[in-house]
């Protein structure tokens, strides 16, 4: 069951986006009738399937939501802009009745009482009716979406009223010859039963189109006595004198949802004639994605009935071209798949590409390796491995669309909350990005965007006087930008008030009075920790918490951001990031006879040896001046424990590092190989965190190189280095056990 | 029905794979058991218990190296060609066992592992569940959970 609960709540969330979609269009003025069409089937699939759910309030709220839509659809009421704010309001309300659905909580009472009642409101006013709708919404609960396979299955049928019934079918396809009847061969795998289907109710449904027989076989049913555990054994065979307009397309919907869980058979016979045309392939039907257009109750090209993930997004595919209505156009045919497939198989092509690098290597110190048969056999190699990663890296992409408008609804709600009015334009929601990546960018985001609506944008009344439209504009915009993801919000609002802001930053002693900063400069200090302009704390920003916390996070994912800012033109922030957090830029060193690896994101120079102005201090420490500042020298092989401390660093080369809180220090390693992309691989999942180590890769020749955590190599001013003391002082507990 | 008495019977049995370390003898049980390969060159680990030989790379996947005989205080193995390493999935982790040598895999019955001696050896009661007697020799089974690395103070 809980299977089935994550697949509802995930289809949810598509048919979220879905409805947003269709709400983005409709203040755009770019809808058209099956933009109301598909919003409705969206809600109505979520009433549905929170019926199934027993998720009473969903199920009413989504009922009175539907309703309204219903009448846009019939037309009794118009869309105008009080509607569409209403139905975002209600989309958003929607939406936190399946996120508390999901997490099993309950939302207050209150909540989103006002958007029902508006909507309910809006529904009687167009039809002029009173609170009858209520019970009508509790009858759904309980009439129509108990059976949920089945009853879900027949809304398939293009049945339009979106109330779906077993008398209601609508004809479909050719009359069938009054003469015909099918003869239905059913058995039910184990797994259907498992899955909570019943085939009564499946007879039952067959049974509204036709004068229908039913014969159980039971032959093959085990003894009592060994009938524990035994698999599924009972068959039936349903001969069916169909109703005009049935045809074996109608019949093989109700078995829809049990595909790939039952042997069916389906023969349409002449009464005169015996078995005259066996009309199906036993396996299942397929529905290519163009078949949405057409209607559903064509014959379909046979396919592997397992493939039964492959069948259900096709059936959303189905669902979202309503049967035999035309609809606008063909939708991306699309799969579910567990996500740890998908990580299992991207870990493998990882595997391939090192084992190709590994062999590339190898050829290369073989005298044969001018041999071109070889060599190009092994470019070629080199290449597909390299696509084939790329591809796969692909699948675990997906579009910012959804994230971006999870953001459309935080302006909406901080807008609300600030008393300004502002739009959101969305540019690229299309460019793909890592699934982990987007997910861990919600956060900073919304923090971003709470931001530009609470201190970019300026109040209405300054906005006119500065002759820009009362409605203030926020855009994000994502595009792929030489191998990496840039998302960038901008406003165009006021700009940064460098002066009140270089004010702020010297009552906090972030910079000095007499120090010479440029605009950039001075923009940037609003990532420093602890800074907010903002004089008062307002709801939404300003306690503190501000864009020091969404740097570290963007950091964390490898990425960059920056801000650049234009008095009375606006504010633009801009976010970098890697496409995946699989693969890492890095700069290859050698420690005592160690290779490793140092992240690119955290280093900032590299100085070769003799290059460096060292200087010593007590305890064998030593510091590095740079630019008239002294920076504490790590000794890696020390602070790893590869070696005793080094006496003379004359042929050590320095790295430059900067952590996350912008503290610096200098890592002192034998060498440095080279600037390399590599692929990240942890170290928990087999082992457990090491002090000072970040993760694992492996080299082009098979070896594992560590990723030196460089956040743990910057010593905090008189404990030491916590990767070198605590890390040893453990080692020697441990090895006590 | 005589399918089924025959599973009861072999309910208690298992395989195990026994193993060489010194003179010694263990055994684990098959079940844990991914593969068995030769030497090849480790990682170090940075501040790793002395018994963490290092990280190998398994086709791609990054996991310890256990010196089983240093594990086990039976003396450091200055690993070389001839030996072996046992990789075995244990606790949703995979590992490699340093060993001597893999001998055999022989069917056991439950029911014939002794208790360990209550010696005063705590390495011996913590990682030694009991005792096959096999012709001559005596075959320690291991106790897998205790074996694996335990996790630093620094992990949490």
């Amino acid at each position: 069951m809980s299977d089935l609960r994550d697949m509802f709540f995930e289809e949810c969330d598509d048919l979220l986006e879905v409805l947003s979609t269709g709400l983005d269009d409709l203040q755009n003025e770019n809808s058209d009738a099956e933009t109301i069409n598909s919003m409705f089937r969206s809600v109505h699939s979520i009433k549905g399937g929170a019926g199934a759910f027993g998720l009473d309030r969903l199920i009413k709220f989504a009922h009175a939501f539907e309703n309204v839509l219903d009448d846009l659809r019939s037309d009794k009421l118009a869309v105008d802009p009080t509607i569409t704010a209403l139905m975002f309001s209600g989309f958003d309300h929607l939406n936190d009745l399946v996120d508390a659905a999901r997490d099993d909580n309950d939302l207050p009472e209150t909540d989103g009482a006002a958007v029902l009642a508006e909507l309910k409101q809006t529904t009687q006013a167009a039809n002029g009716t009173t609170g009858a709708e209520d019970e009508d919404a509790n009858e759904v609960s309980e009439d129509d979406f108990v059976a949920l396979s089945v009853n879900i299955g027949l809304d398939l049928g293009g049945d339009d009223s979106g109330l779906p019934d077993l008398p209601g079918l609508p004809p479909l396809g050719e009359t069938s010859d009054g003469n015909s009847q099918f003869v239905v061969k059913f058995e039910a795998d184990s797994a259907l039963y498992a899955r909570g289907h019943d085939p009564a109710l499946l007879f039952r449904a067959i049974g509204e189109m036709g004068d229908l027989t039913i014969e159980a076989d039971c032959s093959a049913v085990a003894p009592l006595e060994s009938l524990q555990d035994a698999p599924a054994s009972i068959s039936w065979t349903l001969t069916l004198r169909p109703d005009d307009g049935i045809d074996e397309g109608t019949i093989r919907e109700i078995f829809e949802f049990v595909e790939g869980q039952c042997t069916l058979e389906i023969s349409e016979m002449m009464a005169e004639e015996e078995a005259s045309e066996l009309v199906v392939a036993p396996a299942p039907a397929a529905k290519a994605p163009e078949p949405v257009a057409k209607p559903i109750a064509q014959k379909s090209p046979a396919k592997a009935p397992k493939a039964e993930k492959v069948e259900k997004a096709n059936k959303q595919e189905a669902k979202g071209g309503d049967g035999g209505k035309k609809s606008s156009e063909p939708r991306n045919s699309t799969i579910r798949v567990d996500l740890n497939r998908v990580d299992r198989l991207i870990n493998l092509v990882g595997e391939l590409v090192i084992s190709e690098a590994m062999l590339r290597q190898s050829m290369n110190e073989l005298p044969v390796s001018a041999n071109s048969a070889v060599s190009e056999a092994i470019g070629q190699l080199k290449t597909l491995s390299g696509v084939l990663q790329e591809s796969v890296m692909a699948i675990r992409a997906q579009p910012v669309r959804g994230l971006f408008q999870r953001m459309s609804r935080i302006v909406r709600e901080s807008s609300r909350q600030a008393g300004k009015t502002s739009r959101l334009v969305m540019v690229g929601e299309a460019t793909e990005v890592d699934k982990t990546v987007t997910e861990r960018l919600v956060e900073p985001l919304t923090h971003m965007i709470r931001n530009s609506v609470d201190h970019g944008l300026e109040k209405a009344e300054d906005r006119l006087a500065a002759g820009k439209p009362e409605m203030g504009t926020i855009k994000l915009e994502a595009a792929h930008r030489s191998g990496r993801v840039v998302i960038s919000l901008s406003d165009d609002g006021a700009g940064v008030n460098r002066v009140k802001v270089r004010q702020k930053a010297e009552e906090k002693g972030l910079v000095r009075p007499e120090d010479d900063l440029t605009d950039s400069d001075i923009d940037n200090l609003l990532f420093r920790p602890g800074f907010s302009t903002a004089d008062e704390i307002s709801q939404l920003s300003g306690r503190g918490v501000g864009m020091d916390v969404v740097r570290s996070e963007i950091q964390a994912l490898g990425g960059r951001i920056n801000l650049q800012s234009e008095p009375n033109k606006g504010t633009t922030i801009t976010i970098s990031l890697p496409l995946t957090l699989a693969v890492m830029e890095g700069m290859l060193i050698e420690v005592a006879g160690e290779s490793l690896v140092v992240p690119t994101v955290a280093l900032r120079e590299t100085l070769q040896p003799g290059q460096a102005n060292i200087h010593d201090f007590c305890d064998g420490d030593r510091g590095l001046s740079v630019n008239d500042s002294m920076l504490p020298i790590v000794d890696l092989g020390e602070a790893l424990g590869f070696r005793s401390p080094l006496k003379n660093f004359n042929n050590q080369s320095l790295l430059l590092i900067e952590g996350e809180s912008g503290r610096r220090s200098a890592l002192a390693v034998d060498g440095i190989v080279e600037q390399r992309e590599v692929v990240i691989k942890g170290l928990e999942q087999n082992y457990q965190t090491i002090p000072g180590i970040a993760a694992a890769t492996i080299l082009g020749n098979g070896k594992i190189a560590l990723i030196v955590d460089t956040d743990q190599m910057i010593p905090s001013p008189g404990n030491g280095n916590p990767g070198l003391r605590k890390g040893s002082e453990l080692t020697e507990v441990n090895s006590y056990v | 029905m005589s399918e089924q008495a025959t599973l009861e019977k072999t309910d208690n049995r298992m395989e195990i794979v026994s193993f060489t370390i010194g003179e010694q003898a263990f055994c684990l049980d098959i079940g844990h058991v991914l593969e068995i390969r030769g030497w090849t060159n480790t990682t170090t680990l940075p501040h790793a218990p002395d018994y963490v030989v290092g990280m190998m790379n398994l086709r791609g996947a990054v996991l310890p190296v256990i010196d089983l005989s240093m594990r086990l205080g039976l003396g450091k193995t200055i690993p070389e060609s001839r030996h072996v390493i046992i990789i075995a999935h244990i606790d949703e982790k995979s590992v490699g066992f340093l060993v001597d040598a893999v001998s055999n895999i022989i069917t056991v019955n439950l029911e014939e592992m002794k208790p360990t001696p209550e010696v005063s050896s705590t390495k011996t009661t913590a990682f030694i569940r009991g005792v096959y007697t096999l012709e001559e020799t005596i075959v320690r089974a291991i106790d897998v959970h205790q074996i694996m690395p335990q996790e630093t103070l620094t992990a949490a």
